[in-house]
């Protein structure tokens, strides 16, 4: 498995997108042939994927709004995008 | 709402319409005329239906869809009521321009088959000549034009020798993702079967390249690898079951459970536009008749895989069974899996025959 460097600038690759979906009501990723479902803590990372962020400041800023512990957060959204990234879901 | 959960994706099958005559096409035996094909308008009215349903991704297939001129229209309109869009295509009639207007309408994801690795023997499989330099053109520009790429091989015993090339050919044009996919023999297939089978140990190597190369590959190429029926000994799960992710349009507005369902006999089918796409899909008889478990036989009927697999496809059942309602014979439960499997693997050992085409 890939671990993605606090330094990389993580995206979505084109043709990926992430949407509410009203019907079943949750967040979803759609991408080829695929459907995902993400909790609340993967929407909330996902929604601050701008192309030009790095993951340490994404962590910093979600560490923040959540007053939590950074170690913590870096942990897990290194693991998050590490996974969608080697389901070639993002680039980093 | 529905009383059923929802489906998930919507099969669009504008057009059965198509320049190409693979011998292994999986359209029904009896092809719908241009003349019997559903307007823009009814297309539109679909869409809005199946969105509110809680529908999340459309194919617009065919055929070949983009013998449609309104694609973009329709296209545009899919991306306006917030479905994810995939076009399966073989790519011969697009050029710049034409794929230019689709991603500005919306397109997400473009899905184009290749009939082999190299021009001279696809552009054989295919019967059309130039189809292989023209798909590698147009593949090429759809990463360019910020939109997703599948490569789509169908493997055989006529191409699987050259499998690593293939998969070189995704990478090498940009795509995310590669569909490795053996023949499924039903439809025009089942007559090229000897033509198409492989062997055993032919098959062995292809699994080991897809495995090796997956994981060399993860974070770059998504592989996804279908494996072919006949060797198994489990059956492949009907469409995530019968009625319960899929809903299929045909080009003059049935809706079905699945494209091929159609070769069912004593089925009958709803058009769209009839009646609300929701009743469809939880009440009318095509949906209700294979969903769930009720209507098995012996085996599946007492079986704990009953709920994983649903008994396999019923369309292969009725094709080398007789019987819709018969376990999938592909199931080393089915009475008749050992005769089908001696059958099929004494085709893959004897030299291939020639390809019998599907002319119009
Ligand atoms: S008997 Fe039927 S349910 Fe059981 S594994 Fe075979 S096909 Fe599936
Ligand atoms: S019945 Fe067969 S062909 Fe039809 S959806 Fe199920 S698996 Fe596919």
């Amino acid at each position: 498995m890939t671990v993605l460097a606090l330094e990389a600038v993580p995206r979505l690759k084109p043709g990926v997108r992430r949407r509410f979906d009203a019907a079943r009501g949750q967040h979803i990723l759609l991408a080829p042939e695929r459907v995902l479902v993400l909790d609340d803590i993967a929407n909330a990372v996902l929604e601050k994927l701008d192309g030009a962020t790095n993951i340490e400041a994404l962590c910093a800023a979600l560490a923040k709004q959540y007053e939590t512990e950074l170690e913590t957060v870096r942990a897990d959204v290194v693991e998050l995008l590490s996974g969608l990234h080697d389901k070639g879901m993002i680039t980093a | 709402m529905t009383i059923h959960p929802p489906p998930m994706a919507l099969l669009a099958e504008l057009t059965h319409r198509c320049p190409l005559q693979c011998p292994y096409c999986s359209n029904p035996l009896e092809l719908l005329k241009a003349n019997a094909e559903r307007d823009t308008e009814f297309w539109k009215a679909v869409m809005d239906e199946a969105a509110a349903l809680g529908v999340l991704q459309i194919h617009f297939s065919g055929g070949e869809p983009t013998l449609r001129r309104d694609l973009p229209e329709l296209v545009a309109h899919a991306a306006k009521v917030g479905l994810y869009t995939n076009l399966i295509t073989s790519a011969v009639l697009l050029d710049e321009a034409k794929l230019r207007a689709l991603a500005e309408a919306g397109l997400d994801h473009v899905q184009v088959s290749i009939q082999g690795a190299d021009a001279e023997s696809a552009d054989r499989i295919a019967a059309y000549e130039g189809a292989h330099a023209k798909k590698l053109e147009v593949a090429r520009l759809v990463p360019q034009l910020g939109m997703a790429l599948t490569l789509n091989a169908v493997v055989h015993r006529q191409n699987l020798d050259r499998l690593d090339e293939i998969i070189n050919l995704a990478l090498d044009l940009g795509a995310g993702r590669l569909e490795v996919a053996h023949v499924q023999y039903h439809g025009w297939a089942l007559a090229n079967r000897a033509a198409l089978i492989p062997d055993e140990a032919t098959l062995a190597r292809a699994d080991a390249i897809v495995a090796e190369r997956r994981e060399a590959l993860r974070g770059q190429l998504v592989i996804d690898y279908v494996l072919p029926d006949l060797h198994a000994d489990l059956p492949k799960t009907c469409m995530g079951g019968w009625g319960s992710r899929f809903i299929n349009i045909a080009p003059d507005g049935r809706v079905l459970p699945c494209h091929a369902a159609d070769s069912i006999p004593g089925m009958s089918f709803e058009r769209a536009g009839e009646r609300e796409l929701g009743e469809i899909w939880d009440a009318s008889d095509a949906f209700q008749r294979f969903r769930g478990t009720e209507w098995m036989q012996e085996p599946c009927r007492s079986c704990d895989q009953r709920e994983v697999d649903f008994g396999g496809c019923r369309c292969q059942a009725l094709a080398l069974v007789g019987d819709a309602t018969a376990t999938d014979p592909v199931c080393h439960r089915s009475p008749q899996h050992e005769r089908i499997r001696a059958a099929a693997l004494a085709e893959a050992a004897a030299p291939p025959p020639e390809f019998k085409y599907r002319r119009p």
